[in-house]
This record gives structure tokens, C-alpha cells and sequence, in this order.
């Protein structure tokens, strides 16, 4: 169960108010996507829940808790571009989480345990179509199959909230639908809580149990930097939840 | 008619040009010798190749008379242990520092200027310091070349780290990985091809540094020869000395080339993701 709570929260950088008094709650296994226009605070909310920038004043809460000031391996990442490993193998990349658990000094494994961590990589690879492609290094793969990788490397550590940066918007439009499947497949594979920041509309309407839109409430035309934006809708859509086997008590 | 950017010579040709200077040289070398020794025949400052092939054999294969050394192997082997030490030492002392420096921001902050400072010293005006303070010995000619080198792979290798993709560095993170893990598995791993081309860029300094220190105190090595016999204007051993000494740099540098396309296929043009 992840629950993420946001309380009164603000962030600015100096003068600029980039976000105000932004409240949220979001509960288990959603699938949450942002819009808004760009400049709006979507990605500086994002950065907040991964840990890499602090709220100035309000609250952030996953489960209660509130968020430490680093990236840590509750909370997965996929950039638009960057976040594969280039010296190491597709399969290594894959393994590179698993390995760093599981050995804390030399971050590698060795013997049954490696081969345990391999026959997972395995089944994850061949659930993104990546099985062929297991030994190539990431710059031999096309854009498509490198964000299928990134995916594939923050869910193999079972993250309990995946965050989302414009994972598909260097992709050519052609193979998004694949994109899409694949994120839904591993979305209810995991039953984890998804966060996307997207610039699609239509992307964001189709994936989406929930719908943020961030935009700014009060403009002041001398100072544009005086107000920051904030959560203006915030939809519940019908989503792509898969039945669930198990009933909640 | 294209224009002369999009000219390109085909495999032949450019092998011919590539040649093209090598020949000018060697032939404007024969002629001007010839001619010198035409009018001159005692004239030492352009030997003929006869000449010099006759020195460098009685260097390379016959016994001296005084030391019963080969003179040439001994001077070879002497340069190429200082140099191979002192690239060895900077090597890892370049890249622990800078990994260090460029993954931990108290380091920089604490070492970066420092490091930036020390690498504008000229090693050669800290010579006579060393020769006062190490002795005449094997370690001033080595210490020379390790500060001369090793503040440059520092400096690079600590550029290279800060410059990799911030988002590798945050997915790490992700994944769980502590520093120390991420020094091991993302950051060093990348950092061997950078330095070996850092180690390749430092090598003409180091041989500078190398025979600057042989010159002035040594009793053998390549740099030690070369100056010892001008004295007596033995041009046919020294053009030869240095012949041979591009040709140890060269492949010296073209060995770390085909080690580093080797070792590091991922990192080869066109390697980024």
C-alpha cells in the first residue's frame, strides 16, 4: 500500500514562485499523469518526489513519511534520455539493481545468486521484447527499445511509486501505442503507483486512473514570476486497472 | 567543381599523403647531407646513412668498450622503467583523486583549486628542489614526471566524472546504489577510456620532463646519450636517439589506442546513449 500526500506545499527559487499551495492525496496502485504547460511546475513537482529538489514550505508524505532529501530505491525513475548504463551490457543494465542489493561492497554477484538475479532479468527482458537484445550495449539499441530498457531496469527493484519524465516524447509517434501496453502490462504486473509527466494530451486521458493539471491560478502581468502554479483539475479517469484477483478486505 | 571540404582522397591516395611529408623529409635529408659532404667530407652536423647505420649498430650490437654494456638496449631499458614507473604511479594517483574529486562535493570543494594551482607549477623549476631533496637518484627522475603528469589525469578524469549525465548518476540512486557503489559500478568503469586517453594526451609531456631530468643528472637512458655525446657533435647517434624515441612514443600511444578500442568497445565514436 502506497499512499502519497501533498499538504499546502510550496516551492520557489528565489523570487519565483514555481508552485503554490498544491494539496494532494493519491491512493494505492493509481496512475497518476500530470499536463500542464511547460514552465508550469510539473517537472519541479516530479524532482520533489524523487528527492532531488525540497519543498520550500507545505508537506510531503509517502505513507506518512516525509520524503527524504535523496533518490532512494522506494521511488524508480525513467528520463526522457540518459538513464541507461553505456559500459554496460543490456542485460547487465537489467541486472545492476539486483546486483546492488544483493552485494552492498562489491555490487556484483557471483554463482547461484547470479544466476537466480539472471533468470529474473530474463523473464523481465522477454516481457519488454528485449530478449534478443540482451548483449548489446545500450548504444547499439534503437530510442524505443533503450526507454524499454529504462522501464524494465526501475521495475526489476520493485519500486512501490515509478515517476515518469516525458518517457516517450523522444519517441517516434509510430511505436508509443507499444509503449503504452508495455507500461500498463508492468503497471499491473507491479501494482505499483505511477507518476507521468507527459505532454500529450491524449497519452495522458489513455493511461491515466487519475488526471493532474497544473496550471497558474493568478497571473500578475508586471511580475509574471509572482505566482506559481498549482493543481487546477484533478480527474479521476476510468483507466486501464486490471481486475484485481484478490479483494481488499 | 565541389567544394574543397567535401574532397575526399580514397584509400590509396591517402595513404600516399600520408607518407608524402615523411619522403620529403628523408630525401631533403639525403641531398643536403650529400651535398655537405661533397664539399666537406670530415663535416659531422648531417652524417651520411652509411654513417649512421654503422654507429647505431656498433651502439645496438657491439659490446662497449669501457662498460661492456650494450649501449643502446641500456639506455632504452633505463628510460622506458622511469617512464613506465612514473606513468604507472601518475596514472593511479590521477585517477583516485579525481574520481574523488569529481564524485564527492566536500572534495572538490577542499582540493579542486589546490589541484588547479599545483598543475601551474612548472615541474622543471621544482627540479633543482627535488635534486636537493631526494638526491641525483632514481627518484628525482621519476618524482619530476609524477608531478608533471599526474595534476593534468587529476584535473581530467575529476572534468570527465563531473561531466557524466547527472540522470545515470540519480538512477543509480534508484536502484539503491550507495556511493560507494556507485563509484565502483557507474563512475569507474566509465572513467578507463578517459584515462587512457588522458594517459595518451600526458605522454609527450612525460618524455619531456623524462629527458630534462636525464640530461642533467644520469649515468645512462636515451635523454643521458643524447646530451652527453654533443659534446663531441656525434649528430650520427644523436638523430638516430631521437628517431628512436618518437618511435617508443608512437607506439607507446598507439598501443593505449588499440587497448582502449579493445577493452572498451561500448565507448568507441558514436558510443552514447
Amino acid at each position: 500500500m502506497t499512499q502519497v500526500t501533498v499538504k499546502r506545499l510550496w516551492k520557489n527559487f528565489g523570487a519565483q514562485v514555481v508552485l503554490e499551495n498544491v494539496n494532494l492525496h493519491i491512493g494505492d496502485h493509481e496512475f497518476v499523469t500530470i499536463v500542464g504547460a511547460s514552465g508550469c511546475g510539473k517537472t519541479t513537482f516530479l524532482k520533489m518526489l524523487l528527492g532531488i529538489e525540497t519543498p520550500s514550505k507545505g508537506e510531503f508524505l509517502i505513507d506518512g513519511e516525509p520524503l527524504p532529501g535523496e533518490p532512494g530505491p522506494d521511488r524508480g525513475i525513467v528520463f526522457q534520455r540518459y538513464s541507461l548504463f553505456p559500459h554496460l551490457r543490456v542485460v547487465d543494465n537489467l541486472l545492476l539493481g539486483l546486483e546492488l542489493r544483493g552485494a552492498r561492497f562489491t555490487g556484483r554477484l557471483f554463482g547461484a545468486r547470479r544466476r537466480r538475479a539472471r533468470q529474473k532479468a530474463d523473464e523481465l527482458l522477454e516481457a519488454v521484447g528485449l530478449q534478443g537484445a540482451a548483449d548489446k550495449y545500450p548504444h547499439q539499441l534503437s530510442g524505443g527499445m533503450q526507454q524499454r530498457l529504462s522501464i524494465a531496469q526501475s521495475v526489476i527493484c520493485e519500486p512501490k511509486i515509478l515517476l515518469l519524465d516525458e518517457p516517450f516524447g523522444a519517441l517516434d509517434p509510430g511505436i508509443t501505442a507499444d509503449m503504452h501496453s508495455l507500461i500498463l502490462k508492468l503497471w499491473n504486473m507491479n501494482k505499483m503507483t505511477i507518476f507521468m509527466v507527459t505532454h500529450d494530451l491524449q497519452e495522458s486521458f489513455q493511461l491515466g486512473t487519475r488526471l493532474l493539471v497544473f496550471d497558474k491560478v493568478r497571473i500578475d502581468p508586471q511580475s509574471p514570476e509572482a505566482f506559481g502554479a498549482t493543481i487546477t483539475y484533478n480527474i479521476p479517469l476510468k483507466g486501464h486497472r486490471s481486475p484485481q484477483p484478490e479483494n481488499h478486505a | 567543381m565541389r567544394r574543397l571540404i567535401n574532397l575526399h582522397p580514397n584509400r590509396g591516395t591517402g595513404a600516399l599523403l600520408s607518407a608524402l611529408p615523411f619522403i620529403l623529409l628523408i630525401g631533403a635529408y639525403l641531398i643536403y647531407s650529400h651535398a655537405r659532404l661533397a664539399e666537406n667530407p670530415g663535416d659531422k652536423l648531417l652524417p651520411a646513412p652509411a654513417t649512421i647505420a654503422s654507429t647505431l649498430h656498433s651502439y645496438a650490437f657491439e659490446e662497449d668498450e669501457r662498460s661492456g654494456d650494450y649501449l643502446f638496449w641500456v639506455d632504452t631499458w633505463a628510460s622506458l622503467e622511469r617512464l613506465g614507473l612514473a606513468l604507472t604511479i601518475s596514472a593511479s594517483c590521477g585517477l583516485l583523486l579525481g574520481l574523488a574529486i569529481g564524485v564527492l562535493p566536500y572534495l572538490r570543494a577542499a582540493l579542486a583549486p589546490f589541484v588547479a594551482a599545483i598543475s601551474l607549477i612548472p615541474p622543471l623549476a621544482v627540479l633543482p628542489i627535488l635534486f636537493i631533496v631526494v638526491g641525483l637518484g632514481e627518484m628525482a627522475k621519476i618524482t619530476l614526471i609524477v608531478i608533471g603528469v599526474t595534476p593534468i589525469i587529476v584535473r581530467d578524469i575529476a572534468m570527465r566524472t563531473a561531466e557524466l549525465p547527472n540522470e545515470q548518476i540519480i538512477k543509480a540512486q534508484t536502484l539503491g546504489a550507495s556511493t560507494w557503489q556507485i563509484v565502483l559500478r557507474v563512475v569507474l568503469p566509465q572513467m578507463w577510456p578517459r584515462l587512457i586517453d588522458a594517459m595518451r594526451l600526458s605522454l609527450g609531456s612525460a618524455w619531456l620532463f623524462l629527458i630534462a631530468a636525464e640530461a642533467i643528472a644520469s649515468t645512462e637512458g636515451l635523454g643521458y646519450r643524447i646530451f652527453l655525446v654533443r659534446r663531441y657533435l656525434a649528430m650520427d647517434v644523436i638523430l638516430p636517439y631521437v628517431a628512436w624515441i618518437t618511435l617508443l612514443a608512437f607506439s607507446m600511444d598507439w598501443l593505449l589506442r588499440v587497448l582502449r578500442g579493445k577493452a572498451f568497445a561500448w565507448a568507441s565514436p558514436g558510443g552514447s546513449s
